[in-house]
Parts: C-alpha cells; sequence; structure tokens
C-alpha cells in the first residue's frame, strides 16, 4: 500500500491511479490530476452560465416578471399566463401553424434526402456523382439570411425572375412572397433547397456500408432493381432512418427561428406565426418577459415529450432501435 | 469517405435495358437538382455584373449582355457592407479562438477515464440537449451580464456545443494510451500532456472544427439580430437582410450624393459579396466534414 501511495506521488502509471482511487479519497485525488480538474472549470462554467442559469430562469413564467425589480423581486403569478396564453385565439393559430410546418417537414423534407440519396447511390459514373455531390451541398453552408435573400429576389413581384415565370406559366401573378396560402409551400421548398443535398451524407455513409456481397448473393438469386432496393438496401439504412426520424420529432416544434422570422411579414404572418417567432415579438419585441417564457416553455415541455413518445414507440417496434 | 464513394461496382448487371433506362433518368434528375441548387448562385454573380436596365428587363441569365462594376462600385463607396463584413470577420476570429478554447479544454478531462464525476458532468450536459431554457430567460442572462450591444454576446452564448463536445471527447478517446502514458512517464502534467502532445496530433479535427466554428458565427442571424441593435455594430447578416429585404440599399446615398441607386444589382451584389467568403471556404470545409462525419458516429 505504501508503496503504491509513493508511486502515485510521482505521476506514474494510470493502472495505480485507478487502484488507488477508492482509497485515495476525493481532495488527494484531485489534488493529483489537478490539472484535469482545472480544465474542467472553463466548461462548468459556461454550462452554468448559459445553459443551466437560463432554466432557473424559467421561474419568470409564473411570474409577473419586471425587469428592474429581477426575478427575485416579481410577485408570483402561478399559472396565469399559461391561462391566458390556451384560452387566447394566439394559441391555437401557432399550434395549427407550427404543427402544419412540422408535419411537412418530418414527411417531405425527411424522405427527400433518403430518395436523393439512393438515387446517388445509385450513380455510375462516379465523377458525374462528386460534381452533383459538391453542388448539393453548398446551400447548407449559407445562411439563411442568403437563402432568404435569394428567395425574395428571385420571388418579388417587382421584377424578379421567378415571379416574371410563374406569371407566364400560370397567367397570372403569383406572390409567392405575401400569400398566406403559398407561404408552408414556399418554406418547404426552401428547406428542401437548403438541407436535402446535405441530408444524403448520413444516409450515403449507411449505403455505403452495405455488404458488396449481400447484393451479389441477390443477382444471383434473380433480384432485380426495385427487389434489391426493398429488400437489402432499405433495410440497411432502416436504423439511421429511425434515429434521424426520432430526432426529427423532437425539433418538431422548433421549426428554426431564422428561416420563418425572415420569410415573415405583415401579409403572410396568420400562417407564418409560429412558436419561436412569437416569442420573440411577444417577449423581446413587446417586453412581455414572462408571457413569452410561458410559451416558450410550453413548447420545450411538449418537445421533450415528443422525442420521448417517438423513442418509446421506435422501441416497441424494435428494442434495438432509438436513442435511449 | 470519398474513397468509399469511389468505389466502383464490379458487378455488370445494371446493363438491362430497364437499367439504362433508369441510369439516363437518374442522371437527367440529379443533374437537374444539381443545377437548380446552383442556378440562383449563377444568377446572383451574373446579375450583379448586369446594368440595372438589363436586370429589369430580361429573364433568367448568367451571362449579362453588357458588363457593368456599378454595383460593386456602389457597395464600396457607401462602405457599410464591406464594413459589416469586416467586423464580423473579426468577431469570427476571436470567437473562433474562444469557443475552440472552450470545446477542447472541456473535452479532454472528460474523456480520460480516470476523472472522478465525468459521468455525472456527461449526464448534465446530455440533459442541456433536451431541454433549454429559452429564448427569453437566456436573453435575460445575456442582458444581466451586460453582454447586450457587445459581439460577446455572439460567442459565449454558444461557446460549446455538447454534440460538437461528444464528438472531440470521442476522438480523444480513442487516443492512443501509449503516447499519453509515455507523456506521464516522462514527467508531464495533464495540462502538458494536453498542449504538447494530444493537441498538435489533433491537427485534423482542430480545422474541421475552426471551419465549422468560423462559419457558425459569420452565418449567425439570430444572435447578432436580438442583441445588437445599435445599428453600426451590425454583422453581415444583418446588414444583408436590411439590404435585400429591406430595400435599404439608400441608407448612405443622401451622405455620399449618389443619386441614381441601381437598386436590384446592389441587391444581388451585396448577396454574392457575402456568399464570397463562405464559397471560398467551402472546399476545405467539404474535405474536412466528410472527415468529421465519420469521426463522430451517431450513435456514438
Amino acid at each position: 500500500m505504501e508503496a503504491n501511495s509513493v508511486t502515485s506521488k510521482l505521476g506514474g502509471t494510470r493502472e495505480n491511479e485507478i487502484i488507488d482511487k477508492k482509497r485515495i479519497g476525493l481532495w488527494k485525488h484531485v489534488r493529483l490530476n489537478k490539472w484535469l480538474y482545472l480544465m474542467l472549470v472553463p466548461g462548468i462554467l459556461y454550462f452554468a452560465i448559459f445553459r443551466y442559469a437560463p432554466m432557473w430562469g424559467i421561474v419568470i413564467a409564473f411570474q409577473n416578471y419586471v425587469p428592474h425589480l429581477g426575478m427575485f423581486g416579481s410577485e408570483m403569478v402561478g399559472f396565469m399566463w399559461f391561462k391566458e396564453f390556451f384560452t387566447s385565439p394566439d394559441f391555437m393559430r401557432l399550434l395549427h401553424n407550427t404543427l402544419a410546418l412540422g408535419v411537412l417537414n418530418i414527411t417531405i423534407g425527411f424522405v427527400f434526402p433518403i430518395i436523393l440519396a439512393l438515387l446517388l447511390n445509385e450513380m455510375r459514373i462516379q465523377i458525374y456523382k462528386r460534381c452533383i455531390q459538391t453542388a448539393i451541398y453548398v446551400p447548407h453552408f449559407v445562411s439563411w439570411t442568403i437563402v432568404a435573400s435569394l428567395t425574395t429576389v428571385l420571388l418579388t413581384s417587382n421584377g424578379g425572375f421567378l415571379f416574371e415565370l410563374l406569371q407566364r406559366i400560370f397567367d397570372r401573378e403569383i406572390h409567392v412572397l405575401t400569400d398566406p396560402n403559398l407561404f408552408r409551400p414556399m418554406i418547404v421548398i426552401q428547406g428542401i433547397w437548403k438541407s436535402s443535398g446535405f441530408g444524403t451524407i448520413i444516409y450515403l455513409a449507411a449505403l455505403a456500408s452495405v455488404d458488396v456481397e449481400q447484393y451479389e448473393a441477390a443477382i444471383i438469386d434473380g433480384a432485380n432493381r426495385f427487389k434489391r432496393l426493398w429488400h437489402i438496401t432499405l433495410p440497411s439504412i432502416q436504423s439511421t432512418i429511425v434515429i434521424l426520424l426520432i430526432l426529427n420529432c423532437g425539433s418538431f416544434l422548433t421549426t428554426g427561428f431564422d428561416q420563418i422570422f425572415l420569410m415573415t411579414n405583415s401579409l403572410n404572418r396568420t400562417v407564418a406565426d409560429v412558436f419561436d417567432v412569437f416569442v420573440y415579438n411577444i417577449g423581446i419585441g413587446q417586453g412581455m418577459f414572462s408571457y413569452a417564457t410561458a410559451v416558450g416553455l410550453f413548447r420545450s415541455v411538449v418537445g421533450i415529450i415528443l422525442i420521448v413518445s417517438a423513442n418509446l414507440v421506435a422501441k416497441k417496434a424494435d428494442p434495438e432501435a432509438g436513442i435511449f | 469517405m470519398i474513397v468509399i464513394l469511389l468505389r466502383k461496382r464490379k458487378t455488370d448487371i445494371f446493363n438491362t435495358p430497364a437499367g439504362r433506362v433508369f441510369d439516363v433518368f437518374n442522371f437527367v434528375i440529379m443533374g437537374m437538382f444539381g443545377f437548380m441548387t446552383l442556378a440562383p448562385f449563377l444568377y446572383v454573380i451574373g446579375g450583379s455584373f448586369a446594368s440595372e436596365l438589363e436586370l429589369t428587363t430580361r429573364g433568367f441569365f448568367i451571362i449579362p449582355r453588357e458588363f457593368t462594376t456599378e454595383a460593386y462600385r456602389f457597395i464600396f463607396q457607401t462602405g457599410t457592407v464591406i464594413n459589416s463584413m469586416i467586423r464580423t470577420a473579426g468577431v469570427a476570429v476571436v470567437g473562433t479562438i474562444v469557443q475552440l478554447m472552450f470545446t477542447f479544454t472541456f473535452a479532454y478531462p472528460l474523456s480520460r477515464p480516470n476523472l472522478r464525476g465525468s459521468s455525472v458532468i456527461i449526464k448534465l450536459i446530455i440533459f442541456t440537449m433536451l431541454f433549454s431554457g429559452g429564448m427569453i430567460p437566456t436573453y435575460i442572462v445575456v442582458r444581466s451580464l451586460g453582454l447586450l450591444n457587445s459581439y460577446w454576446s455572439l460567442i459565449l452564448p454558444g461557446a460549446i456545443s455538447p454534440f460538437n463536445l461528444f464528438v472531440i471527447i470521442n476522438n480523444f478517446r480513442r487516443f492512443p494510451t501509449e503516447l499519453i502514458e509515455a507523456a506521464h512517464m516522462d514527467g508531464c502534467n495533464e495540462l502538458n500532456t494536453f498542449i504538447r502532445i494530444v493537441l498538435p496530433l489533433s491537427k485534423p479535427i482542430i480545422a474541421t472544427f475552426t471551419l465549422f466554428y468560423a462559419v457558425g458565427i459569420w452565418n449567425d442571424f439570430f444572435s447578432a439580430f436580438i442583441y445588437i441593435t445599435d445599428s453600426s455594430m451590425w454583422t453581415v447578416q444583418v446588414v444583408l437582410r436590411q439590404v435585400t429585404m429591406l430595400s435599404a440599399t439608400t441608407i448612405d446615398t443622401v451622405v455620399e450624393g449618389i443619386l441614381d441607386v441601381p437598386e436590384a444589382a446592389v441587391k444581388l451584389a451585396t448577396i454574392a459579396v457575402t456568399t464570397f467568403p463562405i464559397l471560398c471556404v467551402y472546399p476545405f470545409l467539404q474535405k474536412h466534414f466528410s472527415k468529421g462525419m465519420m469521426i463522430g458516429s451517431i450513435k456514438g
């Protein structure tokens, strides 16, 4: 035992340190590995201040928060804000808008990269495939502000190229940017344009790890292209699809702030308003901090419920599936 | 990963008539999608060199009939866009360094098996991935730290991304233990080991995340928009939105005495100029993120 202690003080091998863990006691352990613990400090400070402190800030949702009184000085009002929110017309509108966009993104927006990946996977000419990939990854790295600017410039009724094109095809003026009925299709198509190219990467990686021998065996057994796709390709990326689907469900209600905020204007607001944009407008815009926090809390809680439920459903279907 | 994607199929069963039709179909469809992805950018570049007249009268084009640089001259003369780009680049440089330091320094101890409490800390970090305080409480925290209208509000709140952190932790865990033990034997404490041995050998992953963080800060609209209200401090994305979507192209014209602003061309030129840095960096991004995806697996 003494020999072990001596070598540990000299900074000996890890085995000694692990064996002595139980015998050393906490403070000695920290002193021995003091640099490791010191290196933890900035990270712990960051998470404490910018991740956990805001969680405490949720208390505001149950208060009548006044900035100069602070969190501790403002009076508690219980569930008042929540009652007000659930009975206001805003609630159904927000829920409807957010869910509609969420469903569209989960179906069309989710499937598109998979189809693209499958098509890319079937491409014979590798150079062409690489060129296409280089092209379709680009929009992902560009900011939403650029995407929104491009959309605006192309669709503006003030001479935008796509506006003129649509006018020629449909023989009337189509105001995509301001028409509430066209808002959702526009958002979904915009999202596909920006993200589905890059989204193929995960699926391509999964597809590349499929055993070539399986394909060859299937061909020998007489399977045509579709049968191979159905019986070999799809099952092999099944677990990847499920995981990504669960992750997407969790962010169902978030519908990115940037994209929606940038494309919202006074004319399509009724359809465009989603939770995050509403929280910004009411909270930071109008200063109703408590009310906005209550809405945001509702959104976060529903998000967790969704991701846990989706995970449970996936586990029921296949015990190996799921994230946790 | 590129090697895997380039692997040639040895099997020759795709030469059935149906197979050939599909190949042509695939060729055309993917080609169209690729074109539609790039077409807006090509239009922007071409159009930014076109005269206002040509933009308002002609349809879609990539090469302007009349080449002119008046839009770019306007942008450089008024300077709003360029200045915001310089400011944002500065924030990106400092911010990337800060974020890298925070993330890598935090990841190393958490990757060591002899660290007590690491599993507790990791569980606490995972929790933040599922639940957060939300926009308003975070805003209040930032405000009470006095970071409103400070560029630090663009750097600190997002200093460590849990997802990135786990990728780096995984990467450090796979580091050969013999090297670390050898360093200990030679009398290095953990900090020295980290700085002198682990970091230099982690150059690829550091490069990857340098790019990610820098691009992230450059592209950030949300934080810049809500935390910085002083228009002289606006970053590139906020200015871009002002110019292209709020038609604020004429902000400085009265001062400069410019009468005829080629609005449409200026909008396109602004988009071109603000996208340009990202496109320059793009080849490096492409090289690194393919490696990056393999380093951190989804179920990791």
